[in-house]
C-alpha cells in the first residue's frame, strides 16, 4: 500500500494505491493522523485500491464517525468494482458518501 | 488445472502477505477468475488473522491451509490446534444501522459468509477445522 497527499489540510485529499488489509490499514490511519487532525474534510481516492478487507472497513467507519461527529466531511472517490461490492454487501454504501 | 496443496504457516499476522500470495498463485493456476480470487483472499485473510490473533492466546502455533481448486470451484480449509472456537456462532452484524450506532469491527466473519457459498466448522482431533467453498 502506498499513498499520496494530493491536497493538503484543511481540505485533505489522499490517493491510496494497493491493498487495505489487516497490516496496511492501521498504518495508513496512523500515517494520516497528523494531517487528519488539521482537516475539516477528507477525500480518499481509492482508484488504485483493488482489495479491501474488514480492516479496511474498520478504517473507513472510524473516519466516517470521526468526521461526522466533528461536523466535517468524509468522501470516497474512484471505488473499483470489487471494493464496491464489499461496501455494498456490508451496508457501507448507505453510511458513506461516495463521489 | 486441478490444484491440491497443503500449506503450513506460523499463526502470525505478519505472515499474511505470504499466505495471500500463495493463495493467489494457486487459485490463478486453477483458473479461478480475478473477482473470485479477490473475494477468496478477503475470506482467507479474515480467517487467518482470527487464528493468528485468538486461537493460541499469545502462544505460538500454526495454521494449516488446504486449497483444492479447479476452474469452477475452490474449497479451502483451515486447521488450527488452538482453543475450541466456532466463528460461525457469532451473530451477524446489523448492516442497516446508522453510522453513529454501527460498532467498529465485527464484520470479518460476516464477510466470509457473504463471500463464500458454503462455510462449515467442525472440531475434530482437538483441532478447529473451518472449510470455505466458493463456486465461480
Amino acid at each position: 500500500m502506498t499513498y499520496e497527499i494530493t491536497s493538503p489540510p484543511p481540505e485533505l485529499t489522499v490517493a491510496v494505491k494497493g491493498r487495505l488489509d489487516t497490516l496496511t490499514s492501521p498504518k495508513l490511519e496512523s500515517d494520516l493522523e497528523p494531517s487528519i487532525a488539521k482537516s475539516k474534510s477528507l477525500v480518499l481516492d481509492l482508484t488504485g485500491v483493488d482489495y479491501l478487507s474488514s480492516a479496511g472497513l474498520r478504517l473507513l467507519l472510524t473516519l466516517q464517525k470521526r468526521f461526522k461527529k466533528e461536523g466535517g466531511s468524509f468522501k470516497l472517490r474512484g471505488i473499483q468494482p470489487g471494493v464496491m461490492e464489499i461496501l455494498r454487501m456490508t451496508g457501507f454504501l448507505k453510511i458513506l458518501s461516495v463521489e | 488445472m486441478n490444484v491440491a496443496v497443503t500449506l503450513q504457516f506460523p499463526a502470525e499476522t505478519q505472515k499474511l502477505p505470504e499466505v495471500l500470495e500463495k493463495l493467489d498463485t494457486n487459485l490463478l493456476s486453477a483458473g479461478c477468475p480475478e473477482d473470485a480470487r479477490m473475494q477468496l483472499a478477503v475470506a482467507v485473510e479474515e480467517i487467518f488473522v482470527n487464528i493468528a490473533n485468538y486461537a493460541y492466546e499469545g502462544k505460538q502455533g500454526s495454521a494449516v491451509i488446504n486449497i483444492k481448486a479447479d476452474a469452477h470451484k475452490a474449497t479451502i480449509s483451515f486447521a488450527d490446534s488452538g482453543f475450541p472456537y466456532d466463528p460461525l456462532q457469532k451473530e451477524d452484524p446489523n448492516i442497516e444501522q446508522a453510522v453513529e450506532d454501527r460498532p467498529i469491527g465485527g464484520l470479518g466473519v460476516f464477510l466470509v459468509k457473504e463471500m463464500c457459498d458454503e462455510v462449515h466448522y467442525e472440531r475434530r482431533d482437538d483441532m478447529n477445522i473451518l472449510t470455505l467453498v466458493k463456486k465461480y
